[in-house]
């Protein structure tokens, strides 16, 4: 039974309550760093991974976090994780924490992190915390991933770093550019905002039916 | 050492460098707050001012940081110091102005998660910039922000009038008009030297 709920609960992140699409939260790393797939999954997984740790240890210290400082203890734990991922980025890959720079240690100011130890963690304890937040990131990933697919195939014409229309191709170059980060985010917002709707109607419909 | 001039600064970081626009920093309040031109001027000068107090406060700690090799302290000592900045404002607008208080709601307090003021402190450290430079880069931060949420809202309101698709509403809407006011912010490219 607690399988079940819990696996609902990672699912909730990872699509129906969806940090980018559904939330609009977390909108800086979302817009600045999905230039190509490569850097939106890494930073994904680089927030996925200071979420899980953090809401981890908030759910393990519920009890003992006064009320009144909570949110600076929030943040002071979020802090100390991100300067953890900072560190391992840069002596893991040199070439990638140039490329996402400031973005990471601005993991700290992400919304999603601090909104998720606030209306979550605090509240439950540990196993349901931690698959929740990791829900949550993996859905971040997701959404990134979808956008920097996008954003590198039409700015750059090249899917992780590999050509994919020949030398010919004229890159559509305002996508790598700032506009393009809102253009696309705001193709997915429209696409799945349509999607809902449609298949809220046919629900509707079928319900209608059986009635 | 970085040896941009204080006046080409100012200006990248108003308008072709904008922190909302071309940045992406602070997109929370830019999309949350940016519905009335009332509301967000304020929001725009409150956060302006802990910019700035986040900034000069960022160089004296890293000052202290670096004296004691201690760099990788600096997203925690950054983040504690912008949000008892955060807490001063919240205060003082509370105090002062009550009706502002209230419609500004959970987006002041927010003003500690908004990445355009760790940015500014991280940025700022990042390149080396010396203390008048990253009063200026700070300023004009600041300046850049309001002015993008000012726009924003001054766009939003318009689109209140207008027939717009069910689907686009929202989110989406605000999105899009942000890529547009982006779009049209790479025109000044080329003004203050560029990034």
């Amino acid at each position: 039974m607690s399988a079940i709920t819990s696996f609902d609960e990672f699912l909730n992140g990872l699509w129906k309550q969806n940090p980018i699409f559904v939330m609009v939260l977390g909108m800086c790393p979302t817009l600045a760093v999905t230039v190509s797939a490569v850097n939106a999954i890494s930073m994904g997984l680089a927030t996925t991974f200071v979420l899980g740790a953090s809401c981890l240890l908030v759910s393990l210290l519920r009890n003992s976090i006064p009320k009144q400082v909570r949110i600076a203890s929030y943040i002071v734990i979020i802090a100390t994780f991100v300067t953890v991922v900072d560190y391992a980025i840069q002596a893991i890959s040199l070439d990638l924490y140039v490329a996402l720079g400031a973005y990471i240690k601005l993991i700290v100011a992400n919304c999603v992190l601090l909104g998720r130890a606030e209306a979550h963690a605090a509240k439950n304890p540990p196993l349901p915390a931690t698959t929740n937040a990791i829900g949550m990131g993996l859905g971040f990933t997701l959404g990134l991933f979808m956008i920097g697919c996008v954003r590198e195939i039409l700015g750059a014409g090249k899917l992780f770093g590999v050509s994919l229309f020949g030398d010919h191709f004229q890159p559509w170059v305002v996508m790598v550019l700032p506009p393009g980060g809102f253009f696309v985010l705001g193709f997915w917002l429209i696409v799945i905002a349509a999607f809902s709707h449609f298949s809220s109607k046919r629900n509707a419909q079928l319900k209608g039916v059986q009635l | 050492m970085n040896h941009d001039s204080v006046a080409n600064i100012l200006l990248t970081t108003i308008l072709p460098g904008n922190f909302v626009l071309a940045m992406f920093l602070g997109m929370c309040p830019f999309l949350g707050v940016s519905q009335k031109l009332s509301t967000a001027f304020p929001m725009g000068i409150a956060t302006a001012f802990v910019i700035l107090v986040a900034s000069v406060s960022a160089y004296f700690l890293n000052m202290v940081l670096v004296h004691f090799h201690l760099e990788f302290l600096s997203v925690i000592t950054f983040i504690t110091v912008i949000a008892c900045a955060v807490q001063l404002v919240e205060m003082y607008v509370k105090k002062a102005f009550p009706e502002l208080f209230r419609q500004l709601g959970i987006y002041l307090p927010l003003i500690t998660t908004n990445c355009a003021v760790l940015g500014v402190a991280l940025f700022q450290t990042a390149r080396q910039y010396n203390f008048t430079q990253a009063l200026a880069y700070s300023i004009g931060g600041g300046l850049g922000f309001t002015l993008a949420l000012v726009l924003m809202a001054g766009v939003r309101e318009r689109m209140q009038l207008s027939n717009v698709p069910t689907l686009v509403q929202g989110a989406a809407l605000s999105v899009v008009i942000g890529g547009l006011l982006s779009l049209s912010f790479m025109g000044f490219s080329g003004i203050g030297g560029g990034e």
